[in-house]
């Protein structure tokens, strides 16, 4: 059931004649494989019109001139259809792939792309990750044809328990989270971190449950209430989040939620006027930013009547565009030489991709579940509620090192 | 002890949903003798159906509305594909259903969208149907609906409220459970009922219409998970894998109980819904067990992916290994009396 979403003929057609010439007026092409279907499909869906949104954006006024254009593929949140769309962006030419809905997804997708390149030099394909943050793809993992322009999950731990930090009311945490990579990861740096910086806090439990398959969060409610933790810090998305924070709520859970993904969809619905002033987010944006990032906000809103959270994908057609100009070409290698490095003005404040490992470095917040107001009025899902700022990390604050030793071709 | 009584009253709520839907299935298959495949895409579509009445008219016209929708769907289904399959044996009627359980789901998919819907219980089932009150000084005690939010806050107190929405679920599928015995032991379309299960030719020739009761059955059977899919879906959610997923549970259910027994299917949907409320709960794995019980662990059998899962960890997936125990322990299932 994989749909591509454009017919894509011209543009290959395009695409092949267009070397010859500079890069200004070519077509970009960016494969997009992330779900469309399933329990995940409202979050795929939802990002899936950010891509397209912030293509005709981009494509309207770049530096590099040149014209974006997005073919989606539904992968089910399926490592294995997801190598099978993969191929079968290959075959219609395109040359850019992005994803970021599941990190065993995104870990499949390195190996492809890096053997892929491997075998076929003059065919090179970059992916370009939105959302997959698993620490290894920058660290053990890392790759010099994958860019990562989400912070990572040891990033965004770093930034929440440097909040947590000045929290007296925080004494015992739960962990919930899902068992695959990027529920692992969480886990892991949330007790490091909390080692470190608060050797106080008790870690009173810990769950891995599977992804997406937990329809009733209820006894793992029961058990949070039983271990008598004050904190849940949960790296759960889409409906495995929307559901714990509806169980939550249903069971007369009081204590509070730190998270990185409140502001998805059907969590805003879930949470509803409950858990004001409970619920915590850790990201790269939040819905009050204001400036550009504001107004691409409303408009979204008006035209999809959904809400716009994926800022990484305006971030990420930011960067790309700056290192064609830079490049001069849209040809993987040349961008992805240019891309190393590069630093831009984006709707977060500079942001740079490091060399190093490819991990983009930028600026945080911490935002908390709120009425909204005058000053921050921005309500996700017609909820009246939202997420209000309450503390800005700068880039180095959340930087983490990186073992990253990367193979760089030539 | 309240994390006791919640975690039990959780497992068997979800056990009597379960009970809801493998009725109906157990009811058919020891009617017809045809396992139908299609019997939670009857759940999915009673959810969806649930969902439009309610958007129209309300809840509660829904959930009266999409049974009987449902169920005359599935009579109709009976009637139209699977009597003329009938003549060709089992896997015609069982690849039949199979099938139907495909268009269903691309069905849903068309009319509905491939995302959940947001079906939301009525404002009555809202609130906790009970609060269960810890005090400090460790008694328990017990209110009706919700409790002022200023006991909860005081030092010490645990507030546990249970969800209406799943206390409606238990009363509902107890009701059905009394109806069903009552109308199969009390009443002369039961007395035809189980007759025609065991000696079909003689009741047709005591002049009964067999096929219609078999249609009847069915539909009545589809009927229970248009039932079942109403009350799951706005207690869970309404989308378009719900029927997957709780299909491969019933089928545990109907197995683990013995094919054919609706005492064994009851009995297996309340262990199963309890089991895995209660797994949750436990964070033994191989290891820790094999560290209690004093036995030296080496380094590398610690890390082994697979001995160091918890009970908690494979809570989900827990009913398939039950099955697969019976299988091999106790192929008729526990109260089966067929031979597997």
């Amino acid at each position: 059931m994989k749909f591509v979403l454009k017919s894509v003929a011209v543009a290959a057609l395009s695409l092949t004649l267009a070397s010859a010439f500079a890069q200004k007026g070519e077509t970009v092409k960016i494969a997009l494989i992330d779900p469309q279907t399933g329990l995940m499909g409202p979050v795929g869906m939802n990002q899936m019109r950010s891509w397209q949104f912030f293509a005709e954006k981009f494509s309207a006024s770049n530096p590099a001139g040149v014209k974006f254009e997005m073919v989606a593929f539904d992968n089910k949140l399926s490592p294995a259809e997801s190598l099978n769309a993969f191929k079968a962006a290959l075959d219609q030419g395109v040359r850019y792939i992005t994803q970021g809905n599941g990190s065993s997804v995104a870990g499949a997708l390195i190996d492809a792309v890096n053997k892929h390149n491997e075998r076929n030099p003059g065919k090179e394909v970059i992916f370009l990750n939105y959302a997959a943050v698993d620490p290894d793809f920058t660290n053990s993992k890392c790759s010099y044809w994958h860019f990562r322009f989400d912070a990572d999950t040891s990033m965004k731990m770093e930034a929440m328990t440097t909040f947590m930090k000045d929290q007296k009311d925080v004494k015992a945490v739960y962990l919930l989270n899902q068992n695959y990579s990027h529920g692992q990861q969480v886990a892991k740096f949330a007790k490091e971190n909390l080692a470190r910086k608060r050797p106080d806090v008790k870690v009173v439990g810990e769950d891995l449950h599977p992804l997406a398959q937990v329809r009733d969060f209820a006894p793992y409610i029961a058990k949070i209430k039983a271990s008598g933790a004050d904190t849940v810090i949960t790296g759960n998305w889409g409906s495995d989040l929307a559901l714990l924070i509806k169980a939550a709520n249903e069971g007369g859970y009081t204590g509070k939620f730190y998270t990185y993904y409140t502001g998805v969809t059907g969590t805003p619905t879930a949470l509803g006027t409950g858990g004001e002033g409970r619920v915590f987010q850790v990201a790269y944006q939040h819905y009050n930013m204001g400036g550009q990032m504001g107004k691409w906000a409303d408009e979204f809103k008006a035209r999809v009547k959904d809400d716009m959270y994926t800022g990484a994908i305006p971030t990420a057609f930011n960067v790309l565009s700056a290192a064609m100009a830079k490049a001069k070409s849209t040809d993987p290698v040349k961008v992805a030489a240019a891309m190393e490095g590069i630093k831009v003005n984006n709707f977060n404040g500079e942001v740079e991709m490091r060399k190093n490992d490819h991990q983009l470095q930028q600026p945080l917040y911490l935002t908390v579940w709120q009425k909204a107001d005058k000053k921050y009025p921005y309500s996700p899902e017609n909820t009246g509620m939202t997420l209000a700022p309450v503390k800005e990390f700068p880039s180095y604050v959340s930087s983490t090192p990186t073992s990253c030793e990367m193979k760089r071709p030539g | 002890m309240e994390f006791f009584i919640i975690s039990m009253l959780n497992g068997v709520s979800y056990g009597l949903l379960l009970f809801l839907l493998s009725s109906g299935l157990t009811l058919i298959f020891s009617m017809m003798g045809v396992l139908n495949f299609a019997h939670a895409s009857f759940y999915m579509l009673g959810a969806y159906i649930g969902y439009s009445v309610a958007q129209l008219v309300g809840f509660w016209p829904g959930l009266i509305v999409a049974p009987l929708v449902v169920g005359a769907l599935g009579a109709l289904f009976e009637r139209l594909t699977l009597r003329r399959v009938h003549k060709f044996g089992h896997v015609p009627e069982l690849l039949v259903t199979f099938g139907l359980s495909y268009i269903v789901l691309e069905l849903v998919q068309l009319i509905w969208g491939r995302t959940a819907v947001e079906f939301a219980p009525p404002e009555l089932l809202r609130g906790p149907a009970f609060t269960l009150v810890h005090h400090a000084n460790d008694t328990l005690e017990w209110f009706w609906g919700s409790v002022d939010g200023a006991v909860c806050a005081g030092q010490g107190v645990i507030c546990s409220p249970f969800p209406a929405t799943r206390g409606f679920m238990m009363l509902v599928a107890l009701l059905m459970l009394v109806s069903l015995w009552l109308l199969l032991t009390r009443t002369r379309i039961g007395l035809i009922i189980q007759a025609a299960l065991t000696h079909p030719e003689m009741v047709e020739s005591l002049g009964h219409n067999v096929p219609r009761v078999l249609m009847l059955v069915f539909g009545a059977g589809t009927g229970l998970a248009g039932l079942a899919g109403v009350i799951g879906g706005s207690t869970f959610v309404t989308e378009p894998n719900m029927a997957a997923t709780v299909g491969s549970v019933i089928f545990v259910v109907v197995v683990v109980g013995g094919m054919g027994s609706l005492s064994g299917a009851f009995l297996a949907s309340l262990l199963i819904g309890v089991i895995q409320t209660f797994a949750v709960g436990l964070d033994h794995s191989f290891v820790s067990v094999a560290q209690q019980l004093g036995m030296e662990v080496s380094d590398a059998m610690r890390e082994n992916s697979v001995l160091k899962l918890t009970l908690s960890q494979v809570a989900p997936i827990l009913p398939y290994l039950f099955l697969v125990l019976i299988l091999i322990f106790r192929p008729k299932g526990l109260l089966g009396t067929r031979e597997g």
